[in-house]
């Protein structure tokens, strides 16, 4: 068995309870490296607590997640130290937000919200990060004219480019994604869609993304978590599920997908 | 450190009462066993508003005994009103000798400049700090900052020299330049300019940083590296001054500007004034001086 075979991500019946209140409940499966995970479902059910646990925002109440460390070593990522799971957090994974105001700092240069991580992990030549910068501006497709500008005066196109460059210039192996595209008009949703799955492709990110919109998963995708009241009710490959789907619920969810 | 009230003040031996001095003592020990490290501590009310100096005052008052000489300058000048009252309230408290002379004090309470006259073993530099966070203006969230320094996380004061760099094609930073203690703690030397911050370097004096309104102690013991935080392309850099000071032809000191006259007349001076005294005394001349000298 090679390095490869082994996944990623491993989650294993996780669970997050608020009080009585179920969040999500025995959660398990298995991510490669290179592989998009999508995690669809209606709000409330469970999608987005799940994603928070996953990437460390929360402690779940039961279950146990594992990532395998660039090291190769399997870690079980609620028993790494602080700095530990800090240093992960910025260097191996990468998180992009739907409000960009939260992955980005706003009063801060294009530049220096790319280089950010360059700086948080020792690089201190100003030239080679700010040449690093504008790489990934370009690759993203931000003017490089607007490198010293700061994503305040960005639309929200832009914003969520720039926090897709901030989160790769470490060349993470996994990236957490909460409905990146939402609130977008939707001829900027699809340029953004385009962008990423070239990018994902390119890059061979792991990506566990969670959006309530079919299509996202469908274009971004190769596997699919359907998700209603905290519970995974229906698993497979994307186009297997949204083609074929044997759940009633996931049913209804696809098609009132077709009717929009 | 004496405990008797003195005959002239109905207060307790310089201002505060004995249990203060021992609280803000074990915070300064704590400080200089954690170089750069910010140590909380319950800041008392002074004769005077924050802003003047609080936090260092009640430093060299727990610190301050009668054998000790006092010199307080403000800006580098002992005569400004700030360091003035200063002098008077431990000379009134705590009958300490005071001197403006930089070699002949014991403790040496200071806002802005540190000495030009190197400071020497068994001296003490007391800063008066208006805000020991470093990283305040760039994360205003408390829990976070800790964390920032309990994992020694800086990267984000990189971000703030390379939007510096990026915006002025140099790090426009003239005071509270960012440095490093003991390769650990990030310090902010506030508001010293950094000129001074390669005199803090290694130097034999112990220094000790009071923020009153802040309610925080720091220090940077005897003999340990404090580094200016840099790019490798873009290394730090003291403020330059392109002409002696007009006065004492000092060169290599950190210089005011004076205005002389209403028309645009100016000269540029030692800041610290003990230094500019001490050289003239010693027979330097500088442009201005040589010039009244040859006239007379
Ligand atoms: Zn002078």
């Amino acid at each position: 068995m090679t390095i490869d075979d082994q996944p990623l991500l491993s989650a294993r019946g996780i669970s997050k309870m608020y009080g009585q209140h179920v969040g999500c409940t025995d959660v398990s499966f298995d991510l490669f490296a290179g592989e998009v995970l999508a995690v669809v479902g209606e709000s409330g059910s469970g999608k987005s607590t799940l994603l928070s646990v996953l990437s460390t925002r929360l402690e779940p109440t039961g279950g146990a997640v594992s990532y395998r460390m660039r090291d190769g070593t399997m870690r079980d990522v609620f028993a790494l130290n602080e700095a530990e799971r800090r240093l992960l957090m910025r260097t191996d994974w990468g998180f992009v937000h739907q409000d960009a105001r939260e992955g980005l700092r706003m009063g801060i240069s294009a530049g220096g919200n790319v280089g950010e991580r360059l700086m948080a992990v020792g690089s201190r030549h100003y030239g080679e990060i700010r040449s690093t910068a504008l790489d990934w501006l370009g690759r993203v497709e931000i003017d490089l004219t607007r490198v010293d500008d700061a994503p305040k005066t960005f639309s929200g196109g832009m914003r969520q480019r720039l926090q897709i460059a901030r989160n790769l210039v470490t060349q993470p192996r996994l990236v957490f994604m909460d409905e990146p595209t939402g609130g977008l008009d939707v001829s900027v949703q699809a340029r953004l869609l385009d962008l990423l799955r070239g990018l994902v492709a390119d890059l061979g990110l792991a990506v566990i993304i969670v959006t309530h919109d079919l299509a996202v998963a469908r274009l971004l995708s190769h596997r699919i978590m359907v998700m209603r009241a905290g519970r995974v009710i229906e698993t497979g490959l994307t186009d297997q599920v949204l083609d074929d789907p044997r759940e009633p619920y996931t049913q209804l969810l696809v098609s009132s997908v077709l009717q929009v | 450190m004496s405990t008797t009230a003195t005959a002239t003040t109905p207060y307790n031996y310089a201002y505060l009462d004995e249990q203060t001095k021992r609280m803000i003592r074990r915070a300064i020990l704590k400080a200089i066993a954690i170089p750069g490290y910010q140590v909380p501590f319950a800041s008392r009310e002074m004769p005077m508003p924050y802003g003047w100096g609080t936090g260092g005052v009640q430093v060299t008052a727990s610190i301050i005994g009668p054998t000790d000489t006092l010199k307080v300058i403000d800006q580098g000048s002992d005569d400004t009103t700030n360091a003035v009252s200063i002098r008077k309230f431990f000379q009134k408290t705590a009958a300490v000798a005071v001197t403006t002379s930089t070699s002949a004090a014991t403790i040496i309470q200071t806002r802005h400049r540190i000495p030009e006259t190197p400071l020497t073993a068994g001296q003490v530099l007391v800063f008066q700090v208006p805000t020991p966070e470093p990283l305040r203006f760039l994360e205003p969230r408390e829990t976070e900052t800790r964390k920032m320094h309990a994992l020694a996380e800086y990267g984000l004061m990189h971000v703030k020299l390379y939007e510096d760099i990026a915006k002025h094609g140099r790090i426009a930073k003239t005071y509270d330049y960012p440095t490093m203690v003991a390769g650990r703690y990030l310090m902010a030397p506030s508001p010293t300019p950094k000129f001074d911050n390669p005199k803090m370097h290694r130097s034999p004096a112990l220094q000790l940083f009071g923020a009153g309104r802040e309610k925080r102690i720091y220090a940077v013991p005897p003999h340990t590296d404090v580094v200016s935080l840099d790019f490798d392309d873009y290394p730090f850099e003291v403020n330059k001054f392109d002409r002696p000071c007009a006065l004492c032809g000092a060169e290599n000191v950190y210089l005011d500007e004076v205005i002389l006259d209403d028309r645009g007349g100016r000269m540029f001076v030692c800041s610290d004034t003990d230094h500019c005294e001490t050289r003239r005394a010693e027979g330097h001349r500088g442009e201005i001086l040589g010039q009244e000298e040859t006239r007379a």
